[in-house]
């Protein structure tokens, strides 16, 4: 990302502490992401080898 | 060349979560996730549950990513548009690139888990949906003619037969049925809320049809649409996916619609479009909601 992409963008900068709570986010949100996926393929593969 | 404000070089906070849900277009990803499994639940045949489950959220996770690819494309119409200005990319919440790199990246999961989990059918159809969204309706067709949201209606047509694909592994006449009702009823719905909201279309520079042809002429096609629905909402019935309870739903259903769009055609304001389009939203869920019942209530002949 350059900075004029950021510029061509308009797009809000956020102070430290407003950045580290999005990120905080972010990362709370793919962890839950990945988790689910893990959860996905187990239960993909349990059926599917049981010929489901 | 002129100097950057240094504030652009502070550091980019990025898209919160919630900005990151709203690229999805939810709402829209409701409607689509509903039709989808219904088109799964009437389709002769089984599926493991599992299974079905990983195929509703495929079909959700590519109709959200189709919605943030279209939203990455028109970013600059939205801006223009105060349905729309809101949206993260035109409010500068979020950078362009972040919501094509999500939508790509959800895109081929979702098409690539249905393929390895359900089957290539199912995975080849959603994979004609998504491209059919983006590189048909919101690319070429969209800017460019009236007739935008009649072909580019086939995207959001193309759920139910996923679903039943994800049962069967092919296509059969009533999902064809499923096709049309969506299908015929697109052009109503988008032209009465295009009705009320033409002067932002035309600000926006997008040729819906009521721009373009006036609202007398919308008015009147969308009568067209609505009486063309009526075969359409029927052939379940007709076909046998769905009992008698469904065709008579079907039927008053349709009756109260296309009274919407006669009182529409009378009207010369906007309070007939907006609660026709308002109805519009309810008839397509009540259509395939009774569809559901019967098919599980055992209504099938």
């Amino acid at each position: 990302m350059t900075a004029g992409d950021v510029l061509d963008a308009n797009v809000d900068l956020k102070q430290p502490d407003e950045r580290e709570r999005r990120m905080r986010g972010r990362n709370r949100a793919l962890l839950a992401v990945l988790l689910g996926l893990v959860a996905l393929f187990y239960a993909i593969t349990i059926v599917r080898l049981g010929g489901g | 060349m002129s100097e950057l404000p240094s504030t652009a070089l502070a550091p980019y906070a990025g898209a919160a979560v919630g900005d990151y849900v709203q690229i999805l277009k939810p709402r829209v990803m409701s409607l689509v996730v509903f039709t989808g499994f219904v088109g799964l639940a009437v389709a002769p045949g089984h599926l493991h549950p599992i299974l079905a489950m990983v195929a509703v959220l495929c079909i959700a996770v590519g109709a959200g990513a189709s919605g943030a690819i279209n939203m990455w494309y028109d970013r600059d119409i939205d801006a223009v548009m105060r349905r729309t200005a809101a949206r993260p990319l035109p409010a500068g919440r979020m950078m362009p690139g972040e919501a094509l790199g999500f939508g790509v990246v959800l895109a081929v999961g979702a098409v690539v888990v249905m393929a390895l989990a359900v089957n290539s059918v199912a995975a080849q159809l959603l994979a004609l949906t998504i491209g059919f969204y983006v590189f048909v309706y919101t690319m070429w067709l969209k800017r460019r003619t009236p007739q935008n949201i009649v072909i580019g209606g086939a995207a959001g047509a193309l759920p139910p037969l996923i679903g039943w694909a994800a049962v069967t592994g092919d296509v059969g006449w009533g999902a064809v049925a499923l096709f049309a009702i969506i299908f015929f009823w697109t052009p109503p719905h988008f032209w009465a809320l295009s009705l009320y909201r033409a002067g932002e279309y035309a600000e926006a520079g997008v040729p819906m049809l009521p721009v373009v042809a006036g609202a007398r002429e919308t008015k009147r096609q969308m009568l067209i649409y609505t009486l063309m629905l009526w075969p359409a909402t029927l052939a379940p019935w007709l076909l046998g996916v769905a009992g008698s309870v469904y065709g008579l739903c079907a039927g008053v259903l349709s009756l109260i619609f296309t009274g919407a769009a006669i009182r529409v055609w009378r009207d010369a304001g906007d309070r007939s479009a907006r609660q026709m389009f308002a109805f519009s939203l309810l008839y397509l869920f009540l259509i395939f909601a009774v569809l559901l019942v019967d098919r599980s209530g055992g209504g099938l002949p």
